[in-house]
């Protein structure tokens, strides 16, 4: 009985999903293959911002959900205040947060509260959306609670609207998932293809391209970019971003072994420091070293430089924001 | 560096010959260069949207990298057009240079051929211009043409407040392969995935935009 509702319910999500192929009455020349969904993997299409005008909900709840895809188009509203780089949301979590392969983020609205290795405790949605503050932001996250915080939720659990919860499966087209490389991946190729595909919008020296003073193109490495503590420094997590999103609007073009290799090479640039670091880039490697660093290069030796060896936090003015503590839930 | 007095020289020479997004031009001797163009591009830059026909690209306030990288185009062949090929091989490269600067730095004039658009398609446009259609794969325009698709540096020209007619032509120039000289094909990889209906669209609502 269990099984079959579920059953169902898969098959229901399939049908009504768009899986992104771009249908050719001519033969394309950049055409959008993404993987297939395999057998038992959770499908689903997050309701778009036309739904939630459609819904049948309180005015006042659309409000706070629009609110929340705002703040997640345009996070830089929060420069200065909770952003310190020139990332919005959107520009790792593309198409709206909303597209397979892109780590789409309504997953974390029905798997959460878990548990999770980066910080070894039991988080819940705000935690995790933090977790994205602290470091791909190389933030300080809006309070727990805050009314920027229950938007961005909300928006995030909008785009789950229908997926069972607790379900801690396998979900079509999560994070950035990509095969090992065949070949040791090469700092040296990795250089040259960034030069011919990436270098005209994320520039030569990884700085991005801003436009009247806002971002436009964001940055790859360097002061505006992601800081040492984000998940996308690990060298797996970056060649998946790449294979499946970049470059702009042609994804898949770059293969797994290419985007590898483009990563080891933007990963082996300066970047914000780690909010963990306690003033010993080997040590604060080494203590996260099995959860999150064994996958990159911080505090290693790159090119012939010791990587995140200093206190630059970028436009931050603090190292650690105070949200990334410890939780033991015993009682006091 | 031997004697002070040439870096001085040599500074001068710089101040005097501004460089514009990597192009060394001079304005007043593209405007002397420029006559010939005026036919169809206007004498202020402004072209002409021709409902039915081959519509004239505003040229004033566009970028002059991206200006003078066409016009070496057409020049080489890489970018072709009857009735503009003719006038970029006709003149130098320095008066190539010359007339992109020149027309940069006109102020911007109104695109022309949306306004009487109908309501729906209008918003159809302006949807894909500022939010794409990412389930067909189409990018937001203004992700690579900068804010309000204004422009972003030489590369990615502002298409805001340019003409219906020709935004249309060259959108369907690439879906059809006739146009082919963008760097890395970024243009050409979206142009294909869309309709006809979705040019006319983006082309109505991009025309009614301001340039600037
Ligand atoms: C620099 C890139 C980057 C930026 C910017 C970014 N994220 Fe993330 N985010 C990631 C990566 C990498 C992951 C982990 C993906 C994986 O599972 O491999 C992630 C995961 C998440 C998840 C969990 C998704 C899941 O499958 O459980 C959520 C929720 C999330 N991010 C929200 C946000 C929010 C909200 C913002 C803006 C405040 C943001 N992110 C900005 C890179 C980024
Ligand atoms: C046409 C311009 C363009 C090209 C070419 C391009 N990107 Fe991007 N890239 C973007 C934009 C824009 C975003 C933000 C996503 C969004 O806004 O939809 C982005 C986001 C990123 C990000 C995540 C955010 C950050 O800054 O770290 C990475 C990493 C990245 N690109 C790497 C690459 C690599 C590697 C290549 C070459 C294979 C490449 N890009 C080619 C425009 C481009
Ligand atoms: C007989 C009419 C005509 C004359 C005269 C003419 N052009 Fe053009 N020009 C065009 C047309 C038509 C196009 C659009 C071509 C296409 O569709 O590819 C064009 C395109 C251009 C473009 C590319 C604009 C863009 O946005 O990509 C530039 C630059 C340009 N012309 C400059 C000039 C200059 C400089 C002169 C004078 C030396 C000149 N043109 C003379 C008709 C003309
Ligand atoms: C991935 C980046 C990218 C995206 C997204 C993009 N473009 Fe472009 N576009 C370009 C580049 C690069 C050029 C310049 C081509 C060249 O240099 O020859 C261009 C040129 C153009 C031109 C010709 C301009 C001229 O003056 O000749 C038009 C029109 C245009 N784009 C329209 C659009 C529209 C409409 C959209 C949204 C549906 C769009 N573009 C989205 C990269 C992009």
């Amino acid at each position: 009985m269990k099984t079959n509702r579920f059953q169902w319910l898969l098959v229901g999500m399939l049908a009504s999903c768009v899986i992104l192929p771009v249908q050719a009455e001519q033969q394309l020349r950049f055409p959008v293959n993404p993987p297939q969904p395999r057998e038992g993997q959770l499908l689903h299409t997050p309701p778009t911002m036309d739904d939630l005008e459609a819904a049948r909900m309180h005015p006042e709840l659309k409000r706070v959900i629009r609110r929340g895809h705002d703040l997640f188009m345009n996070t830089q509203q929060l420069r200065g205040k909770n952003v310190f780089n020139d990332m919005n949301c959107s520009s790792c979590h593309m198409g709206e947060g909303r597209m397979p392969f892109a780590s789409p983020v309504w997953p974390a609205a029905v798997v959460l509260p878990n548990y999770r290795p980066k910080n070894d405790h039991v988080n819940n949605l705000e935690e995790r959306i933090a977790g994205c503050f602290s470091y791909s932001m190389n933030g300080i996250p809006p309070e727990y609670g805050s009314d920027d915080m229950v938007a961005l939720a909300a928006y995030h659990q909008w785009l789950a609207k229908g997926v069972p919860i607790y379900q801690l499966g396998d979900y079509y087209g999560r994070g950035y998932p990509i095969d090992q490389p065949s070949q040791e991946p090469s700092h040296e190729r990795g250089h040259a293809l960034y030069e011919n595909n990436c270098a005209i919008c994320h520039s030569s020296d990884g700085s991005g391209m801003r436009v009247k003073g806002e971002t436009h193109f964001p940055a790859v490495w360097g002061d505006l970019s992601y800081n040492w503590g984000a998940g996308i420094i690990r060298n797996f997590t970056l060649a998946g971003f790449i294979h499946h999103n970049m470059p702009l609007g042609q994804p898949y073009t770059m293969s797994v072994q290419d985007a590898w290799d483009i990563a080891v090479y933007i990963n082996s640039h300066e970047r914000p420091q780690d909010p963990r670091y306690e003033g010993d880039v080997r040590a604060t490697r080494a203590r996260y070293l099995e959860s999150f660093h064994k996958h990159g290069f911080y505090g290693t030796e790159q090119q012939g430089r010791l990587l995140g060896d200093h206190r630059n936090t970028g436009e931050k003015p603090i190292l650690k924001p105070e949200v990334l503590r410890a939780r033991t839930f015993t009682p006091q | 560096m031997k004697t002070p007095r040439k870096t001085l020289l040599m500074m001068s020479l710089l101040l005097s010959m501004p460089l514009f997004a990597g192009i060394e031009g001079d304005a007043e001797r593209g405007r002397t260069a420029a006559a010939v163009c005026a036919a169809c591009h206007q004498a202020d830059g402004s072209g002409m949207h021709i409902p039915g026909g081959e519509s004239w690209p505003r040229l004033a306030a566009m970028d002059a990298g991206y200006m003078y990288r066409q016009l070496v185009d057409f020049r080489e062949g890489r970018r072709t057009n009857a009735s503009m090929m003719p006038f970029a091989a006709m003149l130098t490269d320095q008066q190539l240079k010359d007339v992109s600067v020149y027309y940069s730095q006109l102020p911007a004039t109104p695109g022309q051929g949306g306004k009487d658009a109908a309501a729906d398609l209008l918003k159809l446009g302006q949807r894909l211009v500022e939010q794409g259609d990412w389930e067909r794969y189409i990018v937001p325009c203004g992700s690579c043409h900068g804010p309000a698709s204004q422009g972003a540096g030489s590369n990615f020209p502002g298409i805001a407040g340019q003409h219906a007619g020709y935004i249309e032509r060259q959108l369907l120039d690439w879906k059809q392969g006739k146009r082919d000289n963008d760097p890395q094909h970024l243009m050409l990889a979206i142009a294909e995935r869309m309709t006809e209906q979705d040019i006319r669209a983006v082309a109505a609502w991009l025309s009614t935009l301001p340039a600037q």
